[in-house]
């Protein structure tokens, strides 16, 4: 078959500059074709698809944002002036969903220790942090500090721990289950491995028995159950009970996920370091715990963020967290029924705080560059 | 070595005792409670009408206000008073282990709850009972001719037992569709999942309130169950449950007598032809009442700071409250209803 004589130009063999690929098949247009609009199927697909996230995209903007109400008195308020989300219940009751109960006068002590609480993590977790050193010191105290400004005692009027409430009450379950079970966690998972017979049944058994057991029961053991052991009349803090339930759980699932990392490391590391003639604690801090941490960091996080989330189930003994909290907002006559924006609102806090910390241990595995081994 | 680690567990020892702050109950109830300056309240953790917070975070409520009616009694400051938030899981071991001085939570008073978990009863304030709300566009008149409907119902509940005992009696058949929570039934409910919603009929009443039109609704007249609830102490301090009961004796009385807070002062300061009232509001002497250790103007200070219970009831439940509930049951004796106080004689 004989080409139609054309009037290009002959270039000698190899020679020829590239051509632009045929129209259609590139850039946007050849993109489209080739995803979108390849066949008849595809491309009614394609128009339902578009037609189907414009209806959703528009209704939800709509729900959200444009028929929304942001000013209103009640429900009944909320509802003569607009069909979409009633957000004046947010806005009415934010101090609530923040604080609970916390008195309105003495509303700083958690801001402020709040506020404090990043100069305390920043050395902890970032190791660039300027004077670094000193500001450790600074972490250390911390726990007593923020305990201090949110209960009071010592010139400050105590709020009892039956007014603290919404994410102030996450706050606190959260970061205080993070900062106790960690070291006990790793306590736990080096006792696992321990030589001494003693050492490793106990941790073992703890482990076994904590993670055997879900967090709820031992929610009821701390709000129900020890108040039958203790003698009556006793008042061991409620707050207190839980949070020590809450990280005993925690430190249980935190040590399976460090000797996870213990055991990840090349035999070859331990009887250097024991070649060298090391303590047992020289070896651990110096060779195989950082190795195990940096290898164990997703697991960890993965526990923090459950633990973290977990911290809702409070709600079940009583406890005012931002569920709770919607609870009771929700059984005012004059809010009730309004669910939806209740639970979205709570339900965005929850993920800005997760997304931080699963965004933190990326860079954190980045940095370490984990995925290097 | 041995030092530090001596010196490390008495500190241990030192500060668990102190987290405990041991305060060991002593002689009576009403001694703590004066001691410690405020009550301890168990409430519920929301439910409409009956307890809930209000903009500025104070809770307010039905069973509220049997807590303040008995704080105002015994410090005469119906705020003297601390809540503690329970769940239908918590309550009881709250009473029980003495971390709440008296529970007021919506609790249906059952013999096994009265006797078996010795618990003191000590009235009743409010005539629950299980009902049924339906759309009116479905034209059912009455619970009997719900036959072969499909029923919202809260999972794990006596509601759910009730449900299935009543439509056993009627020899008629139903499709329970189970919920886990109340807004969830709700929603359920209007999204038209089922044909009809049960659970205690204040229950209904406020989901239809916080439906977009409640007169799209109707509540049965049906009342397939009693739930009779009311406050309740611990057994053993006989003193303490009369303080109680006679808070709420006096608010239900006060309401019989045409005794009301905007009234109470005046009334309370002169000699009425009713000598009922001037034994209430302490114009003449109610004997025993220094055996209660309650001041002469006790029930004065309860109704004036709270309110009778007509007065409470129209407050947070009735007819003005989106909820609007109609006294039923719960009106006086003398208006065919069950609310009846013994005498103050």
């Amino acid at each position: 078959m004989s080409l139609p004589a054309t009037a290009s130009p002959t270039y000698p063999p190899g020679q020829h500059p590239d051509l632009p690929p045929p129209p259609g098949s590139a850039g946007v247009v050849g993109w489209l074709r080739a995803n979108l609009f390849s066949s008849v199927f595809n491309t009614a697909l394609t128009f339902v698809s578009v037609w189907l996230i414009y209806e959703f995209v528009t209704a939800a903007i709509d729900w959200f944002v444009l028929e929304a109400v942001w000013e209103a008195g009640s429900r009944v308020d909320c509802r003569k002036q607009g069909d979409g989300a009633c957000w004046a219940v947010i806005a009415t009751r934010v101090d609530q969903f923040v604080y609970g109960f916390y008195p309105a006068d003495q509303r700083w002590r958690p801001v402020l220790t709040f506020v404090l609480l990043f100069p305390a993590l920043a050395p902890v977790l970032f190791d660039r942090t300027p004077y670094r050193s000193q500001l450790l010191w600074f972490s250390l105290a911390y726990p007593a500090l923020g305990a201090w400004l949110i209960h009071g005692g010592l010139g400050l009027p105590v709020v009892d721990t039956d007014a603290y409430g919404g994410f102030l009450l996450t706050m606190i379950l959260g970061v205080t289950g993070i900062v106790a079970s960690l070291p006990l966690g790793i306590l736990l998972a080096l006792g696992r491995q321990s030589q001494l017979l003693v050492v490793r049944v106990l941790c073992v058994t703890f482990i076994e028995v904590v993670r055997g057991v879900p967090l709820i029961t031992l929610l009821f053991i701390a709000s129900t159950m020890l108040n039958y052991f203790l003698p009556p009349g006793t008042n061991f803090d409620l707050l207190i009970r839980v949070l020590i339930m809450v990280t005993l759980f925690a430190a249980a699932y935190l040590a399976e996920a460090v000797r996870g990392g213990l055991q990840a490391i090349s035999r070859g590391q331990y009887e250097a370091a024991d070649s060298l003639g090391l303590s047992y604690w020289k070896k651990t801090w110096l060779i195989t715990l950082p190795q195990a941490l940096k290898i164990a960091i997703p697991g960890m996080v993965n526990v923090f963020i459950g633990l973290y989330k977990d911290s809702t189930l409070v709600v079940i003994i009583g406890l005012l967290d931002p569920l709770g909290v919607a609870r009771a907002v929700l059984a005012d006559a004059k809010w009730n029924g309004l669910s939806n924006e209740t639970y979205l609102f709570i339900a965005l806090f929850f993920f800005m705080s997760c997304f931080a910390m699963s965004r933190y241990s990326l860079w954190l595995e980045g940095r370490l560059s984990v995925g290097d081994r | 070595m041995r030092i530090l680690s001596r010196a490390l567990s008495g500190g241990l020892a030192a500060a668990v005792g102190l987290a405990m702050a041991v305060s060991m109950a002593s002689a009576g109830t009403l001694d703590d409670v004066r001691q410690r300056g405020h009550l301890i309240c168990g409430i519920n953790t929301g439910l409409v009408g009956f307890a809930a917070p209000d903009d500025k975070g104070v809770w307010k409520g039905f069973d509220v206000d049997v807590c303040r009616a008995v704080a105002a009694a015994v410090f005469g400051d119906a705020n003297k008073l601390r809540y503690k938030n329970l769940t239908g899981k918590t309550r009881f071991t709250a009473l029980r282990s003495a971390e709440i001085d008296m529970l007021s939570r919506n609790t249906t008073w059952t013999f096994s709850r009265d006797v078996d978990l010795q618990l003191t009863f000590v009235g009743i304030n409010y005539y629950d009972g299980q009902g049924f709300m339906a759309p009116k566009k479905l034209g059912v008149k009455s619970a009997g001719e719900l036959a072969g409907a499909s029923v919202c119902i809260q999972t794990g509940t006596t509601t759910e037992l009730n449900l299935a005992d009543f439509f056993r009696a009627n020899n008629m058949k139903y499709e329970p569709v189970p919920i886990e929570t109340n807004a969830e039934a709700r929603t359920n409910y209007l999204a038209g999942r089922c044909d009809v919603y049960t659970t205690d009929r204040s229950g209904l009443a406020a989901t239809r309130a916080a439906t977009d039109n409640p007169d799209d609704h109707v509540v049965l007249p049906e009342i397939i169950s009693k739930e009779p609830l009311g406050p309740l102490v611990r057994h053993g301090d006989d003193q303490w449950a009369d303080i109680v009961r006679w808070s709420l004796n006096a608010m239900i009385a006060a309401e019989e007598m045409g005794v009301t807070s905007k009234n109470v002062k005046e009334m309370a300061s002169k000699e009425n032809k009713n000598k009922e009232v001037n034994r209430l509001l302490g114009v003449e002497e109610l004997q025993g009442r220094e055996r209660l250790g309650l001041s002469k103007d006790w029930a004065v200070n309860i109704i004036a700071q709270v309110g009778n219970y007509g007065e409470v009831f129209e407050k947070h439940l009735g007819k003005k409250t989106p909820i609007g509930l109609d006294r039923g049951l719960n009106a006086q004796w003398t208006d065919g209803g069950l609310i009846y106080a013994p005498p103050f004689r």
